[in-house]
C-alpha cells in the first residue's frame, strides 16, 4: 500500500551530501518552499498556543493597540499638542501604532524563537530560517484584527483614503521584511549570547522613539529626511499613515533608502543566521 | 540487487572541551576578547579539542536494518544527529539516498497546551508528515497508541505512559526510505515495547533501511542485520550481530564480572566465587556453545555444617525464573569446598541470563548470592523468527516429512 500510495516520491532519486560547513551561504528557498507545510504548522502553532495561554485570548489583540492609542491621544495630542498633520488623533496614532506593534511582536517573537525551540532544533532537522519567518508570520493574524478596529475608527472619523490605499500591502510588505531581517540578526545573536534577551526591551523602546509614531516625519528637517530613512521602520510608518488616510505626502526618497537598508539588513540576516547554524545544536 | 543508500567517509566531529553545550554570556566574549593579548600561544593551544567522532566510514544497503551499539558518550548519538542533519561535521562526508525521517525523541514538537489531535498533527510536520499523509493515517494512529477517548483533550491531562504511546505512533507511521532511531523504545510499557517492535520489524520488511541505536541487546539482536560498534568515537569493529553484540557484552561485562566475592563472609560458610569451566568462550561469562556445560561454584566453610540444602536458579533479564534445582542433606567439612555442576545442554536464547545460589541449614539461611549477575549466552538463535514465536528456548530442531 505505501510504495503504491506514493510512487512519486520513491521514485525520485533524492541524493544527500552532508559535509562540513563552508564559509559560503546561500539563500534556501527551494527547500523552504518544500518545508511550506511546516512553516504553516509553526505559525499555526504559535497563533493556538497565544491564544489558548491568555484568558480572554483574542480580546488583547484589540485592546492593546486600542488602549496606547488613548493613551499616546491624550498626552502625546491632547497635553503636550504634537502636531498631527492635520488628523484626528486617535486616526494618527492607530495608523502608526498598526504596523509598529506588528513589528515590535514579530521582532520579540523572533528573537526568542530559537531559543524557545531548541529542544525541537536539537531533535529533528528543518531549515531552521522557518522558525524566525514562522515567528514573523503569525504576527499577521494580530496585525489583521487590529487592523479591522482601524476601519471601525476609519468610519467613525469619516476618514476615507483614496487610491494612494493600494500601496498599502507594500508598506505591510515592508514592515514583513524588516521584522525579519533584523529578526534573524537577534535570534541568531540570542541563541549564542542571552544577553539579547535583555537588551530587546530597551531596543525596541528607542526604536520606537527613532520612528514616526508619536509624532510626525515632517517634524524631521527635509534635508535629513533620506538619513531618517536608514530606519526602515520611518517609510514603513509614513507609509502606513498616507497610504490609510489619504493626507499628507508619499513617503517619496525616504522609502526607497528604507527598502534599501532592509534588503541590506535582510541578506546579512541570513548570512548570520546561517553561520549560527552550523553550530546552533551544539551550543542552545 | 544491493544497492548502497547511506555512505559515510572519514566522518568527523569535534568539539571544544568546556564549550560543548554551552551558551555564552557576551561577557565571557569580551572578557577573553580583553585578555586574549596577554595570553601566550601556548595556553590558548592548550584549550583541549576533543574528538566526539573521527574517522568513521561504512555504508549501508537499501533495506538493512542496522544497530549501532557502544558504551554512553561512544558518540553513537553524535553519529546520529550528524547523519539528520541536525549537526554539522567537522570532517569527512555522507550521502544518503531517498527520504530521511529520524526519531531521536519521543514526542518531537509535542507541545502540552495543544490537544491530543492537533499533536499528532504538529509532531507529523515536524518529523516529515505531509498533512494529506496525516489526515489519511489520522484514525491509524490514534487506534495504534489507544487514546481515542482523550483525542481532543489537552496533552498536558495525559498521562506519561499516554503520551509516549501516542508520540510513538505518530513515529510508527512515518513512511521515509530511511530511518534513523535512538533508543526511543526504551520508554513505555513492555506490551507497547513489543507493539513498536513489530511495528519496527514490518517496516524493515517492506524495504527501509533503519539504523537504530539500543542499549539493550535483545532488541539489536531481534532487529539488526549486523552492527556497527562505536567506542571512543571510533568505529571499533563492524559485522553480523550475533557475533558482535556477544564479544561487546563480554568487553563491558569483562571488566564488572568479578569472579571473586568482595562482600563480608557469612558467619557459618559463604559462597566466594564462580567459574565457567565448560564451554572455554571469548569471555569468563560467556556461552558459545550449546553445551556441555559445567560450572564450579567456590565457598569457605567455618564449621562443619550438616543436613544443608543448596540450591541454584536461573533468571532471564526480565527476571524470570527460567529454571531451578535444589540438593538436599548435603555435609560440609570446614576449609574451601568446590560445587562442580554439570549440565548436559544449556539451549536458551542468545541474551544476558542470571545465575543465583542459596545455601541453608536447620536453623534457616546461611547464604544467598547473585552469583553470575551477567551470563551472556552468544549462540547463535535457530528459534522463530518472529518475535512473538520465538519462545524461551533455542533448540535446534530439523524436520522431516515422512509419507504413509
Amino acid at each position: 500500500m505505501n510504495a503504491a500510495a506514493e510512487p512519486a516520491r520513491l521514485a525520485e532519486p533524492l541524493v544527500l551530501r552532508i559535509t562540513p560547513p563552508t564559509r559560503w551561504w546561500t539563500i534556501p528557498l527551494g527547500e523552504l518552499w518544500s518545508y511550506r507545510e511546516l512553516l504553516y504548522f509553526f505559525v499555526w502553532r504559535d497563533i493556538k498556543i497565544r491564544y489558548k495561554q491568555t484568558a480572554i485570548g483574542a480580546a488583547w489583540t484589540v485592546l492593546q493597540p486600542l488602549l496606547t492609542m488613548l493613551v499616546f491621544s491624550l498626552f502625546f495630542g491632547r497635553l503636550a499638542h504634537i502636531p498631527s498633520d492635520g488628523l484626528p488623533y486617535p486616526i494618527f496614532y492607530y495608523s502608526a501604532l498598526l504596523p509598529w506593534m506588528y513589528f515590535a511582536a514579530a521582532l520579540q517573537n523572533a528573537t526568542n524563537t530559537i531559543v524557545e525551540n531548541q529542544r525541537l532544533i536539537t531533535k529533528v532537522y528543518f531549515p531552521r530560517l522557518a522558525l524566525p519567518l514562522s515567528a514573523v508570520l503569525s504576527g499577521l493574524v494580530d496585525f489583521g484584527v487590529s487592523f479591522l478596529m482601524f476601519l471601525v475608527l476609519m468610519v467613525y472619523y469619516r476618514v476615507r483614503p483614496g487610491a494612494a490605499v493600494l500601496w498599502l500591502p507594500v508598506f505591510l510588505l515592508l514592515a514583513i521584511l524588516t521584522a525579519l531581517g533584523v529578526g534573524l540578526w537577534l535570534s541568531a545573536l540570542n541563541a549564542i549570547y542571552r544577553d539579547v534577551r535583555y537588551v530587546l526591551p530597551f531596543l525596541v523602546q528607542f526604536w520606537m522613539f527613532a520612528s514616526p509614531v508619536v509624532y510626525a516625519s515632517s517634524l524631521v528637517p527635509v534635508k535629513w529626511r533620506w538619513l531618517y530613512g536608514l530606519n526602515p521602520m520611518a517609510g514603513v510608518i509614513e507609509g502606513f499613515r498616507w497610504s490609510l488616510t489619504g493626507r499628507g505626502d508619499p513617503p517619496g526618497r525616504l522609502i526607497y533608502v528604507s527598502a534599501g537598508m532592509v534588503i541590506v539588513l535582510l541578506l546579512s540576516g541570513v548570512g548570520y543566521f546561517q553561520k549560527m547554524e552550523t553550530t546552533v545544536a551544539d551550543v542552545v | 540487487m544491493s544497492q548502497t543508500v547511506i555512505h559515510v567517509e572519514g566522518l568527523g566531529k569535534r568539539y571544544r572541551v568546556g564549550e560543548r553545550e554551552r551558551y555564552l554570556a557576551l561577557r565571557d566574549v569580551l572578557t577573553r576578547a580583553f585578555t586574549a593579548p596577554f595570553r601566550s600561544g601556548q595556553e590558548r593551544s592548550t584549550r583541549d579539542y576533543l574528538w566526539a567522532l573521527r574517522d568513521v566510514s561504512f555504508d549501508v544497503q537499501r533495506g538493512e536494518v542496522v544497530g549501532l551499539i557502544g558504551r554512553n558518550g561512544a558518540g553513537k548519538t553524535t553519529l546520529l544527529k550528524i547523519l539528520s542533519r541536525i549537526t554539522r561535521p567537522t570532517a569527512g562526508f555522507a550521502e544518503i539516498h531517498g527520504r530521511v525521517a529520524s526519531l531521536l525523541e519521543v514526542g518531537t514538537g509535542f507541545h502540552p497546551e495543544l490537544t491530543g489531535r492537533e499533536n499528532v498533527f504538529l509532531s507529523g510536520a515536524v518529523l516529515g508528515m505531509k498533512r494529506g499523509e496525516i489526515v489519511r493515517k489520522f484514525d491509524e494512529i490514534v487506534d495504534f497508541a489507544g487514546v481515542d477517548r482523550y483525542i481532543d483533550t489537552p496533552l498536558k491531562h495525559f498521562s506519561t505512559g499516554m503520551q509516549m504511546r501516542l508520540a510513538f505512533a505518530v513515529a510508527a507511521h512515518l513512511e521515509p526510505e530511511i530511518l534513523f532511531v535512538d533508543e526511543v523504545l526504551a520508554v513505555g510499557d513492555l506490551e507497547f515495547q513489543k507493539k513498536c517492535l513489530g511495528k519496527m520489524q514490518e517496516v524493515s520488511k517492506s524495504g527501509r533501511t533503519i539504523v537504530f541505536v539500543s542499549h539493550q541487546m535483545n532488541q539489536i539482536r531481534r532487529l539488526c542485520e549486523w552492527v556497527l560498534w562505536i567506542d571512543g568515537g571510533q568505529i571499533r569493529q563492524q559485522g553480523p550481530t550475533a557475533e558482535l553484540s556477544a564479544a561487546y557484552e563480554a568487553s563491558g561485562s569483562g571488566q564488572q564480572q568479578q569472579r571473586d566475592r568482595t562482600e563480608a563472609p557469612n558467619a557459618k560458610a559463604s559462597f566466594q566465587k564462580w567459574e565457567i569451566l565448560e564451554p572455554c568462550g571469548t569471555g569468563p561469562n560467556i556461552l558459545d556453545s550449546f553445551g556441555p556445560l559445567t560450572a564450579k561454584v567456590t565457598l569457605v566453610v567455618k564449621r562443619p555444617l550438616r543436613n544443608v540444602q543448596h540450591g541454584i536458579v536461573l533468571y532471564n533479564a526480565e527476571r524470570q525464573l527460567l529454571w531451578g534445582t535444589g540438593f538436599d542433606g548435603l555435609e560440609l567439612q570446614e576449609g574451601v569446598q568446590h560445587f562442580l555442576y554439570k549440565l548436559p545442554t544449556l539451549p536458551l536464547r542468545p541474551g544476558p541470563y542470571n545465575l543465583r545460589v542459596t545455601l541453608y541449614d536447620d536453623q534457616g539461611l546461611i547464604d544467598d548470592w547473585e552469583c553470575v549477575p551477567e551470563l551472556v549466552v552468544a549462540t547463535k538463535p535457530v528459534t522463530h523468527p518472529k518475535d512473538e514465536w520465538a519462545g524461551f528456548m533455542n533448540i535446534p530442531c530439523s524436520l522431516s516429512v515422512v509419507s504413509g
